[in-house]
């Protein structure tokens, strides 16, 4: 849950969930590397598994797989349904 | 860990784009996202040996090669993997530059077929920049394997550029790339290449300013592209235009005109840079989705289950961990075990070869000094490193670029991202500590894969406390001598590899625990956001990791072990035979150091041969030896009992051994990686403080096991 919002985040899913991106509340030069690894709204995001520590939690996205860390990945919300 | 003179050397601290030398030859960049196959593309077409290896960001800096295709020579440029050229990072803007303001004459960009859409952000990036561009679309086997079929034709006709498939790591796939580039570089070709349409108000404010750039001389930079980013007010590539440009360029009257008429355009739709700068993105991403839709069919199965499979049982809660530990010993055990008769085989036909060279000069008439300079103090020591290090290089290396190879290494810096957090650092300097274990300045030099500079600072400023290869010979020679008896059997070689890997975790600990201390105190900082890939495990190439592993690594270590030993065997050899009062300087030195050595449970000699090693760490050893024999008795220093009686002799116990190998895990770091340090971080404050820390952490450790050994013994 994003504490700001009160919405899902990328944080909330677990191994095996799927959900699309709503919004992203990250700022600055991270904000550009993660819409450059093409998660922009409507981005399908497949949480595939979290590390021995629980933290980074590694996703699929866009046929790649990509570890974020809890901290950052909390500032990326979801939906569970793709907006029509 | 790419070990060779490249990484290493001084050719590998250049920050910049290389320069074009030579105004007859064409030059290709090769751009692509990290881990897409770029180096092993470069490697088909420059027959060149460039290290590669399964894990994004391994190319730090760009490499350069000769390709020759249709009698007409090439010159290729290997820029480093990166997502975007909207440069966030150190490689993106090395990457940026070299395509914008190097002006080559075409660029290849290489694509991974089995995440097409993400990659095709980077081809239509790089479109906007220059249409004298050619797609390759590489691993196409693992996209077949996968189920994922692209139309290659279709993809052809949708951006406008020529496009190959291919699969580099066969032999000859990468060919039918150079016939591609050929045809965009023919002057009076007429490139229709793909534009992506922005936002209807983003395209209104970029007319006027496009006309307006147009009527200016933009030195062969797309106006379009010029005109996006003059919008976006990046700061740093503002700095780059004018240089490139002359600083007078943006103060034209008539563009000034025209970036005051878009930018109200932007501003009365409430696109403000920031928001621009999405807009763009998003735009790329979503023509990048559409062609990818029209080419691409698959079966949603980019990560196949079988790596599914693979990633729960090394990444898991339960298991993570273990496999690490059990992998590290494993590796030490092989290791260790199978080192052990070759080097008694290498040992005994070198030093075979050591009577018939002093026959040889004796009967040549050689005077006895320049006999005594050349054999006893030149061959013997080189021989000595050969016959201990080859071997256990030879094993280590392969199995190491293995693990490399099949992509064990992210998941590695996976594992311990947590942990390292907690140092307040970042999750890939477990790559980085990594390539420690090959060489460290190659560990130093890879830790500009670390974008937060204080974090990079970290990982350069610890990375001496993981044992270079250099020092796995002392290490593993000590264990074998003091701790596990000589002789043989299977418990003893399992025995010996869990020491070696207990010393191993001390480095690794004290690596932790001094990144831990320095993010607290002078690196003070919260770890920064960071995002890591996870490649697909790929099914390793065992000839290639032999012959690359062979050829670059351990001929590499070993040449520049050899070229450090022979030399210092020399000085050595006249410091014992020199004398000043019928002592010779030897003796001199080592009874001067022997009083501090002592508090630390070694003695002058040790001492004085960690300092004589500081060109390279892998002559500690044999200095030792030739100390304590140029002294003493002359016996056979090949057999691990003969070293035995002869450390015994000179005083050791097994306090002494293991002061050693302490003091050997944590002092300065070798000539090599200081400079490498120096050129890095670029300041003198760093580099020496790269020095003191391990050693007075080594100094600490070696007392306090002195103290307490004192007590018991």
């Amino acid at each position: 849950m994003n504490a700001m919002t009160n919405q899902l985040s990328l944080n909330d899913m677990i191994p095996g969930e799927a959900a699309f991106v709503s919004d992203l509340l990250t700022t600055g030069s991270m904000r550009r590397r993660l819409l450059d690894l093409g998660l922009i709204r409507d981005t399908r995001v497949e949480c595939l598994g979290q590390s021995p520590g629980g933290d980074p939690k590694a996703y699929l996205i866009r046929g790649a797989v990509i570890a974020i860390r809890s901290e950052d990945s909390r500032d990326i919300l979801i939906r569970r349904r793709r907006e029509d | 860990m790419g070990l060779t003179h490249r990484s290493t050397g001084s050719r590998a601290l250049g920050r910049h784009a290389p320069r074009r030398t030579d105004p007859g030859q064409k030059v290709i960049a090769l751009a692509g996202n990290p881990n897409v196959g770029k180096s092993t593309v470069f490697n088909a077409l420059t027959g060149m040996k460039q290290h590669t290896g399964n894990w994004p960001g391994k190319t730090v800096t760009s490499a350069e090669g000769v390709c020759t295709y249709g009698g007409r020579q090439y010159r290729l440029v290997d820029l480093p993997g990166t997502y975007s050229l909207m440069a966030h990072s150190a490689e993106e803007e090395v990457a940026r530059n070299f395509l914008c303001f190097s002006a080559p004459d075409a660029v290849c960009v290489v694509c991974d077929a089995t995440c097409l859409e993400r990659n095709l952000n980077l081809v239509l990036q790089t479109l906007e920049i220059t249409p004298r561009t050619v797609v390759c679309v590489n691993l196409m086997d693992e996209a077949h394997r996968l189920h994922i079929r692209i139309d290659l034709a279709a993809l052809q006709r949708q951006l406008g550029v020529p496009v190959a498939g291919c699969s580099a790591r066969r032999k000859g796939s990468a060919a039918k790339i150079a016939a591609l580039w050929e045809q965009v570089m023919e002057p009076d070709t007429a490139l229709t290449s793909t534009v992506v349409r922005y936002p209807d108000t983003v395209e209104a404010a970029l007319r006027p300013l496009c006309a307006a750039l147009r009527r200016l001389d933009c030195q062969g930079l797309s106006p379009r592209w010029l005109a996006l980013r003059l919008l976006e007010q990046d700061g740093s590539l503002l700095e780059e235009l004018d240089r490139y440009l002359g600083a007078g360029f943006r103060q034209d009257a008539g563009l000034f005109l025209a970036m005051q008429q878009a930018e109200k355009t932007l501003a009365e739709a409430g696109i403000s840079p920031e928001v621009l700068k999405d807009l763009i993105v998003t735009a790329l991403m979503q023509t990048a989705e559409a062609i990818a839709a029209a080419v691409v069919t698959d079966e949603g199965k980019h990560y196949s289950a079988a790596d599914r499979r693979l990633d729960r049982i090394l990444t898991s809660r339960r298991t993570g961990y273990p496999i690490m530990l059990a992998l590290l010993a494993f590796i030490f055990w092989l290791t260790l075990s199978g080192a052990n008769l070759p080097s008694q085989l290498l040992a005994d036909g070198l030093f075979g070869l050591q009577d018939r060279l002093s026959t040889l000069l004796l009967h040549a008439g050689a005077p006895l000094w320049l006999h005594d300079a050349l054999v006893l103090g030149i061959y013997r020591v080189a021989a000595w490193v050969v016959s201990v290090m080859l071997p256990p290089m030879a094993i280590f290396f392969p199995l190491f670029t293995l693990l490399e190879d099949i992509g064990y290494l992210p998941r590695v810096a996976y594992n311990l991202d947590k942990p390292l957090k907690r140092c307040g650092a970042c999750g890939k300097q477990a790559l980085t500590i990594c390539m420690g274990f090959g060489c460290n300045a190659a560990g130093v030099v890879g830790c500009r894969i670390i974008d937060s500079p204080r974090e990079r600072l970290l990982a350069i400023l610890t990375n001496n406390f993981v044992p270079c290869n250099g020092r796995f010979p002392t290490l593993v020679n000590l264990i074998l001598i003091f701790f596990v008896g000589t002789a043989g059997g299977a418990g003893r070689s399992v025995l010996s590899a869990l020491m070696l890997t207990g010393i191993i975790l001390l480095g690794i600990l004290a690596t932790f625990g001094m990144t831990k201390l320095l993010s607290r105190t002078l690196l003070r900082g919260v770890p920064s956001s960071f995002t890591l890939e996870l490649p697909p495990f790929r099914r390793p190439q065992v000839g290639q990791v032999l012959l690359r592993s062979v050829c670059d690594r351990t001929l590499f270590v070993l040449g520049r072990a050899v070229t450090a030993a022979a030399p210092a065997g020399l000085l050595l050899w006249l410091m014992a035979n020199l004398t000043v009062d019928g002592c010779s300087l030897l003796s001199l030195c080592a009874a001067f150091l022997d009083p501090f050595a002592r508090l630390m449970g070694l003695d002058g000699v040790i001492l004085i041969a960690f300092i004589l090693g500081l060109p390279a760490n892998e002559i500690v050893i044999p200095i030792i030896l030739m100390a304590y024999l140029s002294q003493g008795t002359l016996q056979d220093p090949t057999s691990l009992t003969a070293m035995r009686e002869l450390f015994l002799a000179n005083g050791w116990s097994s306090v002494t051994a293991l002061c050693t190998m302490l003091f050997s895990l944590m002092h300065w770091p070798c000539a090599t990686t200081l400079i490498t340090i120096k050129k890095e971080t670029g300041s003198r404050k760093w580099t020496a403080l790269a020095a003191v820390l391990p050693t007075l952490c080594g100094m600490a450790a070696c007392m306090l096991v002195n103290a307490v050994g004192s007590l018991f013994l």
